[in-house]
């Protein structure tokens, strides 16, 4: 294991590995890789692990392996992150931007200088890599945004976002899969369901996935929204 | 023909709840799952089910519930209020054992006494599909335990099994202590670096009250602040059940079974497993102290626990025929086997 890495006892049944502070792509693709490698060593005891942007998260019972054993077994794996974000899925969703979809791009284009046509051709022009699921079922963290439609969040959160909004703040963008309350700018809204029961996986995304957003119409945001998720999405699936 | 219990009154806030959902927190799914797994398992094991079925998760006080099928066998753990049943007959099944109820029985879980969660297991368990491997009520995602949401009035609840097994009822012999621990226990960290030397000192000496913000996701107490060194944002990193995160005012908030699975508020502190279901019995205006063991201090009482609450199932043993025959409160009242029946003493007022 590299160094620089901290074991974090998170109470007796959980181990957070942290490789770093901040949001950056590479601390979290050392993640990644630490949990493909904690998968591929099928240690007895680990339940389940939770990748965030610069930590692993092991859940694990302490009656089949205890913490000194557990770090130890993560401190002897041997693994390489991958130097390509680009190893993952890439998703494309139709997002309405603006309008009643995204009642604040008005505001993210003028802090950054630009009009509404000019954000939204920023926003869509990046591929939005997910650096985890967190806070709700299926919901994404996604970076990075260019410097001039990086914000803080909103003075005044809102009491109620749509499902489906598309929302950014501190240099990155979320998609709200539930109706819920929040501080993020939303600046458009897809009609694709990111966290469906029904489905054989429910969450949409995942990370490591990255994401590319296509502007529609709010005429064809109402189209697709009655359509199938095979005609709503397109998946691209990592070359091997 | 269709066997279910129906709720005639659902109870403020009635859930179905096994031992969670855990494998799914890395797509943002919370572990969910029975707040009290200790009162969950033995309920479990009166009934003859294995202990990780679903069960009726009480809060506060239950519903009222009537059997429409052949009959069922039930038994209320982890709290000493007793079943009480209202028609045909007024009676009370003690808390910690098991009953049969035939059809048309109607019974009620009274306002909880020793604790503000209860489990209602059913012999059988219920007739509800799993999602994602669990029968737990995921309340975030809508899905889960029935239709995805607590219970409401006039609710069927289906039964796995029509008709109770031919087992004698059982009752159990050492009821658990439902107390809680005088110093609940926590493990620093994983942020703990994050506040000075005196919240730390103030985490492990003051009082803190449970506040009426308290339900299955988390209990956020008061007390003296908390007080971060840098600012009370981080990168958002996993939670684990138990964890104390401590957002800008300084209040401490416990995270419990319906937490969500990452956060952004630093954690000072997590509450050794053991320690968690006390937690869940507790209700608003309990006050808290604590104290810091080491990971593996904590990791070996888990497992003293885990060999101390197979004891409790191990002392599970068949109802004698005169104390399933008569009320608990007339054989009390009689003072004819108190002995026998010392156990359960405590469900009585």
């Amino acid at each position: 294991m590299a160094g620089g890495v901290r074991y974090l006892p998170s109470g007796d049944c959980a181990l957070t590995v942290e490789f770093g502070r901040g949001v950056d792509r590479h601390l979290n693709m050392q993640v990644m890789a630490l949990e493909a490698a904690l998968q591929a060593r099928n240690l007895d005891g680990v339940i389940e692990t939770v990748p965030t942007f610069r930590s692993l998260t092991v859940h694990y019972d302490p009656s089949v392996i205890d913490h000194a054993r557990l770090c130890h077994e993560v401190d002897a794996l041997d693994f390489a992150a991958s130097q390509d974000a680009a190893c993952g899925r890439i998703v494309t969703l139709p997002v309405a931007y603006g309008g009643v979809h995204g009642p604040d791009l008005g505001d993210v284009a003028a802090a950054g200088g630009l009009n509404e046509e000019e954000a939204i051709a920023r926003h869509s022009a990046v591929a939005h890599y997910v650096y985890m699921i967190g806070f709700a079922p299926g919901h994404p963290y996604m970076g990075d945004l260019p410097a001039e439609l990086t914000l803080p969040r909103r003075m005044t959160p809102r009491t109620r976002i749509a499902p489906g909004t598309v929302a950014v703040a501190v240099g990155q963008t979320v998609i709200y899969p539930f109706a819920s309350p929040g501080g993020w700018h939303a600046i458009g809204r897809t009609p694709v369901d990111l966290f469906n029961i029904a489905r054989d996986v429910p969450a949409l995304l995942r990370a490591g996935d990255s994401v590319r957003l296509r502007p529609v119409t709010a005429d064809e945001y109402d189209d697709l929204q009655a359509r199938p998720l095979t005609e709503q999405i397109t998946i691209a699936e990592p070359a091997r | 023909m269709s066997a279910a219990l129906i709720a005639q009154k659902a109870g403020p806030f009635t859930t179905v709840q096994d031992l969670g959902r855990a494998g799914h927190q890395a797509a943002g799914i919370p572990v969910s799952g029975a707040l009290d797994p200790a009162s969950l398992r033995i309920a479990n094991a009166l009934v003859g089910n294995p202990e990780g079925e679903a069960a009726l998760e009480i809060r506060l006080m239950g519903p009222v519930l009537k059997v429409d099928a052949p009959a069922v066998r039930v038994a209320l753990c982890g709290t000493s209020s007793p079943l009480q049943i209202l028609a045909p007959e007024p009676r009370e099944v003690p808390p910690w054992q098991s009953a049969v109820l035939e059809r048309g029985t109607v019974f009620r879980v009274p306002p909880l006494k020793g604790s503000v969660t209860a489990y209602l297991a059913v012999g059988g368990g219920f007739d509800i599909a799993p999602v994602l491997g669990s029968r737990s009520t995921c309340l975030r995602a809508g899905f889960g335990g029935l239709k995805g949401r607590a219970l409401a009035d006039g609710d069927a609840l289906p039964l796995a099994m029509p008709a109770p097994d031919g087992r004698a009822d059982m009752r159990l012999g050492r009821v658990p202590d439902l107390a809680p621990p005088a110093r609940v226990r926590l493990v620093l960290g994983p942020q703990d670096d994050h506040f000075s030397a005196a919240a730390i000192a103030t985490l492990l000496e003051a009082e803190f009250r449970i506040t009426n913000e308290a339900d299955r996701m988390g209990l956020r107490l008061a007390g003296p602040a908390l007080e971060h060194k840098a600012g009370y944002d981080i990168t958002s990193d996993g939670i684990a059940t138990g964890a104390i995160q401590v957002p800008g005012d300084g209040q401490p908030i416990i995270l419990l079974a319906d937490h969500q699975t990452t956060g952004g508020y630093p954690k000072i502190a997590t509450v050794i497993s053991a320690d968690l279901p006390a937690l869940g019995r507790l209700a608003p205006g309990a006050v808290l102290t604590f104290s810091a063991v080491t990971v593996a201090e904590a990791q070996d009482i888990h497992i003293a626990q885990k060999r101390r609450l197979s004891e409790v199932i191990a002392s599970i043993a068949p109802l004698s025929v005169e104390a399933a025959s008569l009320s608990s409160r007339a054989l009390l009242s009689a003072n004819l086997i108190s002995g026998v029946i010392s156990a359960t003493a405590q469900a009585e007022d």
